[in-house]
């Protein structure tokens, strides 16, 4: 066997048992995160600050992102459907659309910028200056007082962080409706009514649900594991937002499949 | 009560940085293990209280095996132990006395009232009264040593492991915490290891010292057998003087 298949089959081995480690890390982390979840007494009073951090601190960027996509929705939606179709169907698709896909993803995704980054960044450098060390010799479980209350509060904090932008999105295309597309408010509210069911609104809580233990789980997941530096810290940062969004958009073909 | 390290072999990727360290810390004694960077100390040190498992070996402090305890046995086992750590490792979010009083908020049983006293107490015992109020970022490099060290003696350890405790410092605030350390033997009893390439301040504070070369303890003894030691590696060492370490094999 030549030298050069030897090399690309050895490279190709070490992609796949880095990834099976990953994969026994992260369930390491995972198993040891939800024993911690027993100590309340380490991570309760850490969540509230958290629960702020993570979705008050969110809400001027979602509901930016969520104002201009109804804007552009509205639009787009009235260039589509005049003459063919009857303009009311506007506010049917920005609900529907806002409401069961873009307000959460988009915001998934804003927030796996914002919320992942600075997770993964933070206990990154944390971990390299030897402060989660610091914390295990003074008895603290680093799963307890790092991961479990980010995670709670990002599955707490997601969730109505993305309602608010969804129903923000809505208003900015309704706005949108009345005054660049000459529609009326009863027309638009006629096409939200139309195709709304309630359930689309639990459709988006669950798929925020998991957005939020994604984005917080992973950011903990890269912050734990970093090494090597400041240099190590931006790799982990870099590798939480990628990672976190790529998840985040399989889980919402996942949902997409199962649940609709 | 004691700290002992048998036969540790413990490797990082392709390198082995441990192989077969062995060392016996007794009650109340002040052991210093010296050693080029890199050659492992900090390691050996860290596997004392579970922060790295050894691949192969044994480490028993005040008679449990540490690579046997569940969670939990080992959180309390820690509650015995202070760290220093090299660059403190101070939690940067935190006030100084928020810091020092992290390890006594575990303390069942202790009121905000008394953890504040034991802060105050701690700060104290480092000559940093009245520093509880400030951010680790607005103190110099000795004195975050200084609350390093506050912290670790804050939950009353029986020991006290110092991680280079006086490397990046100038020679007057070496001689400081060289002080502070003997200080916590002599007042709080405490059985201290040291890891440090400060000889000054190894002769003067250890009942023993150690040399780690080459993942093995090379030499072992009082101060005064380290210091007219005829071994090249620990002559070398000591001396600051490369060129007998060329002669080794």
């Amino acid at each position: 066997m030549s030298a050069s298949v030897l090399r690309s089959v050895q490279a190709m081995g070490g992609v796949v048992l880095s990834a099976v480690s990953s994969v026994g890390r992260a369930g390491y982390l995972a198993v040891g995160a939800g024993r911690a979840m027993r100590k309340w007494s380490i991570w309760g009073p850490h969540l509230f600050g958290q629960m702020a951090k993570i979705g008050v601190d969110s809400l001027p960027i979602a509901l930016f992102i969520a104002a201009f996509t109804g804007i552009v929705l509205a639009l787009q939606a009235s260039y589509t459907f005049t003459g063919a179709i009857p303009l009311y169907f506007v506010g049917s698709l920005v609900g529907k659309t806002m409401i069961l896909e873009l307000g959460p993803v988009l915001t998934g995704l804003a927030l796996s910028g914002r919320v992942g980054a600075n997770i993964a960044a933070e206990i990154g450098t944390m971990k390299v200056t030897e402060q989660v060390d610091a914390l295990e010799t003074l008895a603290y479980d680093p799963n307890a007082y790092l991961v479990v209350p980010r995670v709670v509060a990002g599955a707490v904090m997601f969730p109505a962080v993305v309602l608010l932008a969804s129903g923000l999105g809505v208003a900015a295309g309704w706005a949108t409706s009345l005054i660049l597309l000459d529609m009326s408010s009863p027309a638009f509210l006629k096409g939200l009514r139309l195709f709304f069911e309630s359930w689309d609104v639990w459709f988006s809580v669950i798929k925020s649900v998991t957005f939020g233990i994604t984005v917080t789980s992973v950011g903990c997941f890269f912050g734990l594991h970093t090494s090597g530096g400041a240099a190590g810290v931006g790799r982990s940062t870099t590798q939480s937002v990628v990672v976190s969004s790529m998840i985040i958009l399989v889980l919402d073909a996942f949902w997409a499949a199962v649940l609709l | 009560m004691s700290v002992r390290l048998y036969d540790v072999h413990k490797t990082f990727g392709d390198k082995e940085v441990l192989k077969g360290f062995s060392i016996e810390v007794r009650e109340g004694e002040t052991v210093s293990i010296i050693g080029a960077s890199g050659a492992g100390k900090s390691v050996a040190l860290k596997h004392i209280v579970g922060l790295i498992r050894p691949d192969q070996g044994e480490v028993w402090v005040d008679g449990e095996n540490v690579g046997r305890l569940s969670q939990e046995e080992l959180y309390a086992l820690r509650r015995e132990v202070g760290y220093v750590f090299q660059f403190a490792a101070l939690f940067d979010s935190m006030t100084i006395g928020e810091n020092v009083g992290m390890g006594l908020r575990r303390i069942p049983g202790m009121s905000p009232r008394k953890i504040a006293d034991r802060v105050g107490e701690c700060l104290g015992l480092v000559d940093l009264d009245g520093f509880e109020g400030r951010y680790p970022s607005e103190i110099s490099g000795g004195q975050r040593k200084r609350v390093g060290l506050a912290r670790a003696i804050a939950t009353q350890p029986k020991y006290l492991l110092y991680d280079e405790p006086t490397t990046g410092l100038d020679p007057v605030t070496t001689a400081v915490i060289g002080e502070l350390i003997a200080r916590m033997r002599k007042e709080l009893g405490v059985t201290g290891i040291v890891i440090t390439h400060d000889m000054t301040s190894a002769f003067r504070i250890s009942d023993r010292i150690a040399m780690l070369y080459d993942g093995t303890v090379r030499m072992e003894g009082t101060p005064e057998e380290i210091r007219t030691a005829r071994d090249p590696v620990v002559k070398g060492f000591v001396e600051g003087r490369p060129d007998l370490l060329e002669e080794v094999p």
